[in-house]
């Protein structure tokens, strides 16, 4: 009963049924890159981090290697880590509970309950959004391998254009800013220039070693992009506007939360 | 079957990274510059990816009905568009660009 009344529980089913929906975008074009029905469905039940599997598929779809794909869905996985870090200091799942969080801990669901200010709403926030979204994304997944399974060319039907689509899509709501859209034109162009030199899937990691050293020596004190880059897909409470607690979240979402985003790195 | 093995690789992996923040205590992690990092690589990897499938073709750069793509999908995305929408937008700018002649 109590879960009708939580604006947080509203908020985290809003957001699975957007981000579950759009993994039939994830199956089409998974079979459409060469991998099998069962390696995509695999992709989404057990990987579970929607841009980690994008990442593993594009570099399979432009003739990259395997390595190549693991290693740019396992660099794209890390923030993750730090997702984890903050539901664990908010959440405090102990037992098995920790271990299921684990699984569903992503961008969404980890930007739900971060927006909420009571422990018991963050709570629910982030249980909702996660086990939604991965209950969605799942069937959602299935259905798309099968159509485009079913589809045959993917060139003929533009997949190949609905892949770029997605990468841009997954990349925009992160570039709201100077320096991140600096950062993605400096990894674009050093990408681009290895593309000629270097076997396929191996630009992505010139770039991730690109992105990596800019990360590394980018000014620490930067009180409002501490958190570039760690914005959901989709933002849970550009959904539901007016259901936002106090509370920072790992989003930015312009001005109306900056003063909130400050507060991001002291979080413990 | 090698495919195989790396996509499992990855998802160990990626569990095994999602798991660290819930058992790794928390000042290990919690710096700004672990955020500036991860929050980088993001930006950088999705950056990446975007410029290999649009531009790739095994190690040559070429000009094909994807540049279509990514143009249809900015203009949309800057209508703020929901992401399935700009995935469809993305296929039907590449698909109508092919039908009309360009590789």
């Amino acid at each position: 009963m109590r879960l009708f009344d939580s604006p947080a529980a509203k908020i985290g089913a809003s957001i699975a049924i957007a981000t579950g929906l759009y993994g039939v975008s994830f199956g089409a074009l998974s079979v459409a890159s060469g991998l099998s029905f069962w390696q995509t469905v695999v992709l989404s039940l057990l990987l579970f981090s929607g841009g980690s599997q994008f990442a593993f598929i594009g570099v399979v779809a432009g003739g990259g290697s395997g390595v190549a794909a693991m290693s740019a869905s396992a660099l794209l996985g890390i923030r993750n880590g730090i997702y984890g870090m903050q539901i664990n200091s908010l959440l405090r799942p102990a037992g098995w509970r920790r271990f299921a969080a684990a699984h569903v801990t992503i961008d969404e669901s980890t930007a739900t309950a971060t927006g909420q200010t009571d422990p018991e709403e963050q709570k629910r926030g982030f249980w909702v959004a996660g086990v939604g979204i991965f209950v969605l994304w799942n069937i959602m997944t299935a259905v798309g391998a099968y159509i485009g399974g079913a589809l045959g060319d993917p060139k003929q039907w533009g997949l190949d254009g609905a892949a770029v689509a997605a990468f841009l899509a997954l990349l925009w709501p992160r570039i709201k800013a100077f320096q991140p859209a600096a950062i993605a034109i400096v990894c674009a162009l050093a990408t681009l220039l290895a593309i000629p030199f270097v076997p396929a899937g191996v630009p992505i990691l010139v770039a991730a070693v690109t992105a990596g050293l800019i990360g590394w020596f980018r000014p620490a004190p930067d009180p409002g992009h501490d958190s570039d880059g760690m914005e959901p897909d989709i933002d849970p409470y550009a959904l539901h506007s007016g259901h936002r607690g106090n509370a920072s979240h790992t989003g930015h979402t312009g001005n109306a939360s900056h003063a909130d985003d400050a507060g991001d790195g002291e979080k413990s | 079957m090698s495919l195989w093995f790396w996509l499992l690789v990855s998802v160990v992996l990626a569990y095994a990274t999602k798991l660290v923040g819930y058992l790794v205590p928390a000042k290990v992690l919690d710096s700004p510059r672990m955020s500036h990092i991860a929050g980088t690589l993001t930006i950088g990897l999705l950056a990446s990816l975007t410029v290999v499938n649009v531009a790739a073709s095994g190690t040559n750069v070429v000009l094909d009905a994807r540049v279509g793509a990514l143009v249809a999908a900015a203009v949309v995305l800057w209508l703020k568009a929901p992401f399935l929408v700009v995935v469809i937008a993305g296929a039907a700018a590449a698909a109508l660009l092919r039908l009309l002649g360009w590789p």
